[in-house]
């Protein structure tokens, strides 16, 4: 019974799938016209070099054209981050407990070998350089403030999986976490009451392919990818502090 | 390329040994990042290394740690000890 069910399920949603993809040509170009844009991929094209100096134009829609999105988009992570949080917190009340969870907290059963601590230890601080990088090259290069972060916290996963004693500082991190993600809202608001809309940009907008360019985007991209790095380390060092059971 | 990330997938669907699954998704995000900069999305195949391969991993990892590790050995008295 179960099983003819999930059978129906994938049905209807294969169907689904299948009356909406055989709308839209296979292949066709639906960029439209570049220099005199109808459509809204063409306006974005053009409008990201021009009027905005940015040189990555998928920068562009996600922190200019649709900021407001990214900002859910943030909340979103925050939210899952805070429910992760308060699922997973253990008080530790009695000095008998405290001395049992810093039994747990060696999270590594073995240590690590001398050639995997030597190589993160060199790792470490190219891995966060790499994310410092991306997200704030988030105009020019690939990348942003979010693909920053995520590396960022891979950086502190290989540190927090290679050492035994690797301690984050909890109260630094939601601090961080919670600042920029005030101040993605503050320069946001700024734009609103100064300028009469959401995330207006507040200053020229530079020359295109300068480090300084592109209006807000540096700026929101460095909170945001602060947050993201913040976060998901916070994230991982909730987890891998979870006793055994 | 294509045919092993199919082969990976329908091997993490199969796999009874969960840690092996995992690895399996692992390895479907490694060569869904070489198709996104293929596909000229080099922002998408970031994204999803980072996320993809280490991230989400490691989180499962972590997630069989502390449950078990095989399918069949979640069963009715193992979901009475929670």
């Amino acid at each position: 019974m179960k099983k003819y069910i999930i059978f129906i399920l994938i049905a209807i949603v294969g169907w689904s799938l299948a009356t909406t993809f055989k709308a839209i040509p296979f292949g066709a170009d639906r960029r439209g016209d570049l220099n005199n844009p109808d459509k809204v991929a063409a306006y974005y094209l053009k409008e990201s070099p021009e009027t905005l100096q940015t040189a990555n134009s998928i920068t562009a829609i996600v922190v200019n054209f649709r900021g407001f999105d990214t900002l859910g988009e943030v909340t979103v992570l925050f939210l899952a981050a805070t429910g992760l949080a308060s699922i997973l917190y253990r008080k530790e009340d009695d000095e008998e407990e405290k001395e049992a969870s810093k039994k747990d907290v060696e999270r590594v059963r073995l240590p690590s070998s001398s050639l995997v601590r030597t190589g993160a230890k060199i790792l470490f601080p190219l891995i966060l350089l790499l994310g410092i990088y991306v997200f704030v090259h988030g105009h020019l290069t690939p990348g942003g403030g979010f693909q920053g972060g995520a590396i960022i916290a891979t950086g502190f996963l290989l540190m927090l999986i290679t050492y035994k004693h690797f301690e984050t500082n909890h109260n630094v991190m939601v601090w961080l976490e919670s600042l920029a993600g005030l101040a993605f809202v503050a320069v946001g608001l700024y734009g609103l009451f100064v300028y009469g809309s959401f995330l207006q940009n507040t200053h020229s907008v530079g020359t295109l392919n300068d480090l300084i360019s592109g209006g807000l985007i540096p700026l929101i991209y460095i909170f945001i990818g602060i947050k993201v790095g913040t976060e998901l380390t916070n994230i991982l060092d909730i987890l891998l502090k979870i006793k055994k059971s | 390329m294509a045919i092993i990330l199919i082969a990976a997938a329908i091997y993490a669907v199969m796999q009874k040994d969960l840690l092996y699954a995992v690895l399996a998704t692992g390895i479907i995000s490694v060569v869904l990042s070489v198709f996104f900069y293929l596909l000229q999305a080099p922002d998408v195949a970031i994204t999803e290394a980072a996320i993809g391969i280490a991230l989400t991993t490691i989180i499962f990892i972590i997630t069989i740690r502390n449950t078990s590790r095989n399918e069949d050995e979640y069963s009715e008295d193992h979901i009475k000890k929670f």
